[in-house]
């Protein structure tokens, strides 16, 4: 076929080519191939393996691998949830130079929401159908324990069986400093105050090189990985993120992709990978431009590929654009995440997604894409779906929600997926 | 690999959907009832991968190409009022215009300036404008430029002949004479008469279209052929257009880019009349592209639309059957009524296009190559691209495809 002169090739932007101390090569075509091949007999693929199937020039070979390991895991449905980010305050004690978000405190701009308005929040979510409530913030300089425990009380006093998603790893390391509690005591307080799971966010890239340079005085990626793992030990689900489109490599994206993958082996706690393309505007960072459309779509294939451990990847809407994520589906992704109520972060550096879509867009997104969509739970269970569309119109409440989980894990149990550190022919037997 | 492809084909269920499948690889030409089936119940992977495969028939070199270019909306004044279209004004109203002659030299020395190779010259049915107008015009640009000149849809021809009292052959040959060196496709819209009438009454029946576009043939006279959907039309009618367009092309062959682009609502009656309209989605959108490669198995050059899907889709659809991404647009007013907006120069292309994995070719708007930027040539490094020159290059009157029958390219890069 045509495409077979040369491999495809991202480099890091220009003037950040020397950050990685050691760069590797671009691999050959045989190498690219033979990764595809390995990849499609469903062992597992190592970091030169990644590297090969990133670069491997056929975008629809590659893409038909990821599409038929998809579709052997999900069928032809697609996830979206319902939900609300409440982002409790933008001050932040530390300065990401992707950052568009964060204030000092009286830095004009800054706020911090007080607890009616969270509860009033949360209220209108629950009333309008959500059935989670997602919640990050900026690191705040003089917060204690009990205003952390009130931000997650004040959503339960009012809509009590709303599932809350607060905290990224980064968020709870300063905490733990803040408060002068260890990770694991920490999670305990915050889980008797309601606290039901963990965002995936402020993973970034872990590699040092690429860490060092774009969010120097955030927690390590190894202090990351630890903070899951403790949350997943102590029984806990979590999302995770990977941050890709700005100054780091592809060599980092594998590497991050490997990490979340060993930890997935030991503890089996992520419930889905998330791409997060990174947006241009209002942060330090001099890369001005929006992610490639075929690097979003090879980066959910590869990741669909490498995280054989993983069954849910998610093409988010909201960063990658809706008309990218709808073509990921066929790339590998089986999840939209959902019809966001608010979402300051990513608006605020100049996300071109807008913040809410309507549910019945998202479902024409994920029809048109002659795909079946599955509204879900926080933690991947199904709700509803969405096989008939004369039946759109009727509204389910957030309870009516919650009831259906529980009808569906009474009458079928739904399985505990497996640790799979074998590779994915296994773990489907 | 070519054994995936096949392995995806016979996982289809569907014995129909497999044979056309399958069809398709083989270079056989599909007929419109395989096409419909392709378009409503194909896989778009499969589409994808196979239009790959049929593009490859024709661009064996892994490069894609881009124009630089600038449309000069001469007039808005339109006589015709089509509902998809946020442009057109009376002559009456207070933001009519005719461009002064003085005004276009000036945007096409900017356009030289750029690296442009040519002007889309395109406006209304203007009936004040007679051929004196247009002949004054053109000459007075060939005598300052060397620059392609395509301009004049189908309708604007028409009037022209109208208001000027003369035949189609005679407005062609003096048109021609003046310095006319291509037809632009525009104002095909849908050709299926079921919508077209319904949208655009006073453009007519679509045979008219392709009876003009045939004209222009005969006067040798090479033009494009484009499509226009989400539209309200079914699919059924994106097939007809496509098989219209085709059967043109068997006859006369003068047809040497097909070029399609999706509705953009804002500000069109259409739009305030059909207000639960949906817009076209991208995965539809890759599909008609994919179909179209498949089933136009006789005009050489596809072009995808990063102007109405973005950059982003823009940039995939190499991957879905397009081989050029059309021009980086130094002007446009027509889509940007209609509330579409997206920035590009010469550098973000050449990335654009590199990022896909793709060669670069600069191309002139018969398909030539102005020159080439390899993938090896790193836009950001400061290559080729980031040099954005006048290149030193003549326009030629010929398509590339009646060069080469389109099927060589003259310079692999690779």
């Amino acid at each position: 076929m045509n495409h077979e002169n040369s491999t495809w090739s991202y480099r890091a932007p220009v003037r950040y080519r020397d950050l990685n101390p050691r760069p590797a090569p671009t691999p050959s075509l045989a190498q690219s191939k033979a990764a595809l091949e390995k990849a499609a007999s469903g062992a597992r693929l190592d970091f030169d393996d990644g590297l090969a199937l990133y670069t491997h020039p056929n975008l629809f070979e590659l893409a038909a691998v990821a599409d038929s390991r998809n579709k052997l895991l999900n069928g032809n449905d697609v996830y979206f949830n319902v939900n609300r980010h409440i982002n409790p305050t933008n001050i932040c004690a530390m300065s990401c130079k992707f950052c568009a978000f964060s204030r000092k405190p009286g830095e004009p701009g800054s706020y911090v929401l007080d607890s009616d308005t969270i509860s009033k929040r949360a209220l209108e979510a629950w009333q309008s159908g959500a059935t989670e409530v997602h919640m990050v913030g900026g690191l705040h300089p003089r917060w204690k324990l009990s205003d952390y425990q009130e931000i997650i009380q004040a959503v339960k006093r009012t809509a009590p069986q709303i599932h809350v998603k607060a905290f990224t790893a980064v968020e709870l390391d300063w905490m733990s400093r803040k408060v002068r509690m260890a990770i694991p005591e920490l999670l305990s307080a915050l889980r008797e105050a309601g606290l039901d799971s963990l965002p995936g966010g402020g993973a970034e890239i872990f590699a040092p090189y690429v860490r060092q340079f774009i969010c120097d005085t955030k927690l390590t990626g190894e202090g990351w990985i630890e903070i899951h793992r403790i949350a997943h030990k102590m029984g806990m689900r979590s999302n995770c993120t990977m941050l890709y489109g700005h100054v780091e490599d592809i060599p980092a994206r594998i590497d991050h992709m490997i990490r979340l993958r060993e930890l997935q082996d030991e503890t089996n706690g992520f419930n889905v990978f998330i791409p997060l393309a990174y947006q241009p505007e209002n942060n330090e960072l001099e890369i001005n431009h929006h992610t490639y459309g075929v690097d979003d779509l090879r980066t959910i294939a590869v990741a669909r590929l490498m995280l054989d451990n993983f069954r849910n990847i998610k093409a988010y809407w909201i960063m990658m654009g809706p008309h990218i994520a709808q073509t990921a589906l066929h790339f590998g992704a089986n999840d939209l995440d959902g019809t966001v109520v608010e979402e300051k972060i990513a608006n605020m550096a100049g996300s071109t997604s807008g913040t809410a879509v309507a549910k019945s867009r998202l479902l024409d997104l994920i029809r048109s894409a002659d795909r079946i969509p599955v509204e879900r739970s926080t933690t991947y269970a199904p709700i509803r779906r969405y096989d008939d569309p004369s039946g759109d119109a009727t509204e389910w409440s957030a309870e009516q929600k919650l009831a259906s989980i529980a009808d569906q894990s009474k009458s079928q149990p739904r399985p505990q997926s497996q640790n799979n550190s074998k590779g994915i022919s296994e773990w489907l037997n | 690999m070519a054994e995936l492809i096949i392995e995806r084909i016979q996982a289809e269920p569907s014995e129909q959907l497999r044979n056309a499948y399958t069809k398709a690889l083989r270079n056989e030409r599909l007929d419109s009832a395989e096409g419909l089936l392709l378009l409503t119940k194909g896989d778009l992977l499969t589409l994808g991968g196979l239009a790959t495969a049929v593009k490859a028939r024709f661009h064996p070199n892994q490069k894609a190409t881009f124009l630089i270019d600038r449309n000069i909306n001469y007039t808005n004044v339109c006589r015709i009022g089509c509902d998809f279209c946020a442009f057109y004004r009376r002559d009456a109203e207070a933001d009519a215009y005719v461009l002064r002659n003085e005004v276009i030299y000036e945007k096409i020395a900017e356009t030289v300036a750029l690296g442009g190779t040519g002007v889309l010259l395109q406006g209304g049915v203007n009936p004040k404008l007679k051929i004196e107008y247009y002949e004054e015009l053109f000459r007075g640009i060939k005598e300052r430029f060397k620059i392609h000149l395509h301009a004049l849809s189908v309708i604007e021809i028409e009037g022209i002949a109208k208001v000027s009292r003369l035949t189609l052959d005679e407005t062609l040959k003096r048109l021609i004479a003046a310095g006319l060196d291509s037809i632009p496709g525009a104002g095909a819209e849908i050709l299926a008469d079921e919508i077209r009438l319904s949208q655009s009454p006073v453009k007519r029946h679509s045979h008219r279209w392709i009876d003009v576009m045939k004209v222009a043939h005969q006067h040798k006279l090479p033009t494009t052929a484009t499509m226009m959907f989400g539209a309200l039309e079914g699919p059924e009618h994106i097939i007809e257009h496509i098989t219209r367009i085709r059967d043109a092309q068997d006859e006369t062959g003068g047809f040497y880019a097909f070029i399609m682009w999706t509705f953009q609502g804002q500000n069109t009656d259409l739009l305030k009349k059909n207000p639960d309209m949906r817009s076209t989605t991208a995965a539809e959108y890759l599909k008609v592209l994919a179909v179209s490669r498949i089933m136009m198995d006789n005009i050489p050059n596809i072009q995808g639309s990063w102007v109405t899907m973005g950059p982003k889709v823009g940039q995939t659809s190499l991957h879905f059957g397009a081989n050029d991404m059309g021009s980086i647009m130094i002007e446009e007013n027509v889509v940007s009524a209609a509330g579409t907006s997206h920035v590009m120069n010469a550098a973000t292309m050449i990335d654009l296009i590199h990022r896909a994995g793709f060669h670069a070719v600069q191309r002139d708007t018969y398909y030539n190559t102005v020159r080439e930027i390899p993938l090896s040539d790193d836009a950001e490094a400061g290559g080729a691209s980031a040099d954005v020159h006048t290149p030193a290059h003549a326009p030629s009157r010929t398509p590339s495809h009646i060069h080469d029958a389109g099927l060589s390219e003259a310079s692999p890069i690779a």
